[in-house]
């Protein structure tokens, strides 16, 4: 009895791990900046060279740090979302613009709407090394002081923002309550 | 001719895809080359930094760069890497709880296994039938090496 019995277990566990692996993306991995503060930066904000941003100015409220490019194509396509985040629930949403041409990037908020309040100029990618940053769009909630509480890798949908961030915000601030539906 | 195209085709691609613009002093060369096939590159996966060609496998190659240059340690370059996109970075994932398994696992197979070898081959040891040999066994055995003396 016992001879078949320890396959059998060997095989129902075996097959357990193929099942969750079934289910997981191994393209999505863990950020161990979260519960850390924003790392430091200072850069040139896209839309004026001239003026420096720093990673304090993020601070003060919530906001979502949103990591974007003219060159990638899923960061099209959460575009729309970002837009109604912004303007019609007030979410503050800094962009990091990563490895991008300016004008480029000018032109693209011209056109398709300007959803940030500040973008960041990070045209070789450092400050993207220092937030861990491997595969546009990424999406960070970060709270009044700066501490990282959530990273998206990938694109903002609605459902998204519902299940993974308003539960976040909810802890960290008082929230907005209105959803994207 | 077509073979030849494709041979310096393949050729070609291989450099382009190990290679790098990037290049150190010699003095680093062989701590740059350690560290890069140590990095994983989190475009595409199975591959090292060293290994691979995406655009960020190039930033990671200009930061450990200028890290060596700046004086850092291989440590201090893995940590560094380590704390901004996790352990997954590292081909060598340090020992802690959430890599046990990783670790120990192919180890608990390996006994595992050992220890299963082991049952069956000592079940088999004693099934063997333990046959005597019989008058005419021994008879036939005399002869047969008898004959053999003979030659």
């Amino acid at each position: 009895m016992i001879r078949f019995l320890i396959p059998a277990f060997i095989f129902i566990v075996l097959m357990g791990f193929l099942f969750v692996g079934l289910y997981k993306d191994p393209s999505l991995v863990p950020s161990p900046l979260i519960g850390k503060p924003v790392p430091t930066f200072a850069a040139s904000t896209l839309k004026n060279p001239e003026k420096i941003i720093t990673n304090k100015d993020l601070q003060g409220k919530y906001a979502l740090v949103n990591v974007w490019a003219t060159w990638c194509a899923a960061c099209k396509q959460e575009h729309a979302a970002l837009m109604y985040l912004a303007e019609q629930l007030q979410v503050p949403i800094y962009g990091l613009n990563y490895k991008d041409d300016r004008g480029s990037a000018i032109d693209w908020l011209n056109r398709y709407g300007d959803p940030y309040i500040a973008n960041i100029f990070d045209e070789n990618g450092r400050i993207g090394i220092d937030f861990g940053v491997y595969g546009a769009p990424e999406t960070f909630l970060i709270d009044a002081e700066g501490i990282i509480h959530h990273k998206l890798v990938g694109v903002m949908t609605p459902a998204i923002w519902e299940e993974q961030f308003l539960p976040k915000i909810n802890q960290i601030i008082s929230p907005p309550t209105v959803s994207m539906n | 001719m077509k073979i030849l195209l494709t041979i310096i085709i393949c050729l070609a691609l291989s450099v382009g895809a190990s290679a790098s613009f990037i290049t150190v002093a010699p003095e680093y060369e062989e701590r740059y080359e350690k560290l890069l096939s140590e990095l994983r590159c989190l475009v595409c996966q199975n591959q090292t930094v060293a290994e691979s060609p995406a655009g960020l496998a190039d930033d990671f190659r200009i930061e450990v760069k200028e890290m060596l240059e700046r004086g850092a340690t291989d440590e201090e370059i893995l940590t560094f890497m380590s704390e901004r996109y996790g352990d997954f970075i590292l081909y060598n994932p340090p020992v802690k709880a959430r890599t046990y398994l990783l670790w120990v696992g192919p180890f608990v197979l390996l006994v595992g296994g050992i220890l299963i070898v082991i049952m069956l081959v000592r079940k088999r040891a004693t099934n063997i039938p333990r046959n005597e040999l019989t008058e005419q066994d021994k008879q036939r055995l005399q002869s047969l090496l008898g004959d053999e003396d003979k030659k």
